[in-house]
């Protein structure tokens, strides 16, 4: 009896979480997999018609918001990667008893909500804002420049909130470097250009990897940076997919342009988590 | 957030043997200013969040600094839509951080106890729930609801924000039970305690640091959500979603005040936690 309620302990521990992420994830990406195969309107309903040309539709209509949330996605991953990694090598490797405290302070703008962090940028750059005013009011500026509305703020938005995501897992992988190793590699003789490229650089290459995709993946789907900061030219597939949804009632179109774009990332991750190994994209993530 | 596990420094690193002069500049001047910059950089928007919710400004355009007034402290609750936004939001993050925390507990449980049939794939579904872009979480659940033609508001929105904050309770649970020390719970039972005694006595407290993280974080996911949310949410409004639509006509300072509240709060929780932590190690 007590061995056989062992047995199916782990069963109905598990039992409503399952229940939950079946009903409220996994399931809804079915039905949002059947609903970009239908055809009809919002007014009479949607069936269920193999309708692909839902694909074609989306392909052709946004291609190029498609297209323009991958750039961004990959400038904005560079970006962070080159503006973190020495900030985690050197809090890694000198922070010493302080080093709780950096990251805290690097951390801190996950105390203020996404969207008002956003926000402040916006109030930050806005064309007659307390930097801008006075520059221009001066002459120093003219008087029509303005850094709103353009990609370079909607890009500098997205690199600002996603900077703390790349930190964290290369200073993971930093930190577990045994400093000896480096030291090791100075008694051979290696110049400190070498001793990094040879041997701190590819032993980082697990945070490296993990921060490329915990900046990716939400980076390319964001809507909220170019939502706020942007123009009618920086829009997003993220946006795009919000307005179809919620304003334009076109669901197949909007599940279609969803899946693609879920497609295209997962595929992404699974290549990476299979390069790399699942357990340490999730270690590293946890961190 | 909180739960960064730092390893504790060497003991007096032996220094390096004749380190170049040039390097020395580097660590102890270059790279400590970049790091300083780049977290002023990280804090500017938050400064400057703090400082306009004290700006004597007129209307709702906050654009310059008009001088230093405490009125939007006082005149906190003077917008009855953005009142009702955030009391939403501290609700719905209430009752889903503890809907969350329960049920991912149980997860955390029983992945990181047990061997069963079926982990594998309970692993694959939390990884992905985890790493899926918000957006994708958001859409799908709009399209189930659509399609069941289940009327969203507060209860759409609790239950999306569960689904996105289960896993990563479970994760941190996990993560703690896989580090638990098995002799502890042998012990108690060696000395007559029945399983669930046991695993109220012990497992339950051993395990309450994990418990109290994942709980955090799922609070934090939840009342900082604007994607998921601004997908399920009908015509109810949370303080993101009031916040984003103020963005186009103007953010009143209030809002700054609410912000800086929050933050002064998180920040508090965050440091008093780990003050604790501290005095009880020492």
């Amino acid at each position: 009896m007590s061995a056989r309620r062992g047995r199916l302990t782990p069963y109905l521990v598990g039992l409503p979480g399952g229940l939950w992420l079946g009903i409220f994830f996994v399931v809804p990406i079915l039905v949002m997999l059947s609903l970009s195969l239908q055809s009809g309107n919002a007014e009479e309903g949607f069936r269920f018609t193999w309708a692909w040309s839902n694909y074609a539709d989306a392909w052709e209509f946004y291609h190029t918001q498609f297209v323009r949330s991958i750039i961004y996605g990959l400038i904005v991953t560079v970006l962070c990667l080159v503006l973190a990694y020495p900030m985690a090598y050197w809090i890694a490797f000198y922070g010493g008893s302080r080093k709780s405290t950096y990251l805290f302070l690097i951390l801190l703008p996950f105390f203020v909500s996404f969207v008002i962090r956003t926000a402040s940028w916006k109030f930050i750059l806005n064309d007659e804002g307390f930097v801008f005013g006075p520059l221009k009011d001066a002459g120093l500026l003219p008087g029509d420049f303005h850094i709103l509305a353009t990609s370079t703020a909607v890009i500098g938005g997205l690199t600002y909130n996603y900077l703390p995501f790349m930190v964290l897992p290369l200073y993971v992988a930093l930190e577990r470097i045994d400093p000896s190793l480096v030291e090791a590699a100075y008694d051979l003789f290696a110049s400190r250009t070498q001793a990094f490229r040879r041997v701190v650089f590819p032993l980082s290459l697990p945070g490296v990897f993990a921060g490329v995709l915990i900046t990716f993946v939400p980076v390319a789907s964001d809507f909220v940076n170019s939502g706020i900061l942007g123009g009618t030219q920086t829009t997003m597939i993220g946006n795009v997919i919000q307005t179809e949804y919620l304003t334009n009632n076109q669901y197949p179109l909007a599940s279609a342009m969803s899946f693609m774009l879920m497609a295209a990332l997962l595929i992404g991750i699974f290549v990476y988590a299979r390069a790399l190994g699942t357990e340490q994209v999730m270690e590293v993530s946890q961190a | 957030m909180t739960t960064i596990a730092t390893r504790e420094a060497p003991p007096e690193a032996a220094p390096a043997p004749a380190v170049p002069r040039s390097r020395r500049r580097w660590t102890r001047l270059i790279l400590p200013a970049y790091t300083w910059l780049m977290i002023f950089y990280l804090s500017l928007p938050i400064l400057v969040m703090i400082a306009f919710g004290f700006n004597d400004t007129t209307g709702r355009l906050n654009l310059r600094w008009q001088g230093f007034t405490i009125r939007w402290y006082q005149d906190l609750f003077q917008i009855q839509a953005l009142t009702t936004a955030l009391r939403n939001s501290l609700v719905i993050a209430v009752i889903s951080t503890v809907i969350a925390t329960v049920i991912g507990t149980m997860i955390g449980i029983a992945l990181g106890r047990y061997r069963f049939r079926g982990k594998g794939l309970y692993d694959l579904v939390i990884f992905s729930a985890i790493s899926a872009p918000e957006l994708v979480l958001g859409a799908s659940l709009l399209s189930l609801f659509v399609s069941v033609q289940f009327v969203r508001g507060f209860v759409t929105i609790v239950v999306a924000h569960v689904a996105f904050s289960l896993a990563f309770v479970a994760v941190t649970v996990r993560a703690r039970v896989l580090g638990l020390d098995p002799t502890m719970e042998e012990a108690a039972q060696d000395l007559g305690a029945d399983p669930w005694t046991t695993f109220r006595k012990i497992t339950l407290p051993l395990l309450a640091p994990g418990i109290v993280a994942g709980a955090l974080l799922a609070f934090a996911l939840s009342i900082d959500d604007y994607v998921v949310t601004s997908f399920v949410a009908g015509q109810v409004e949370t303080f993101p979603l009031w916040v984003f639509g103020a963005t186009r006509i103007g953010v009143p300072p209030q809002v700054n005040v609410m912000g800086t509240l929050i933050f002064l709060g998180g920040v508090g929780i965050a440091v008093g936690n780990a003050l604790l932590a501290r005095r009880q190690r020492g």
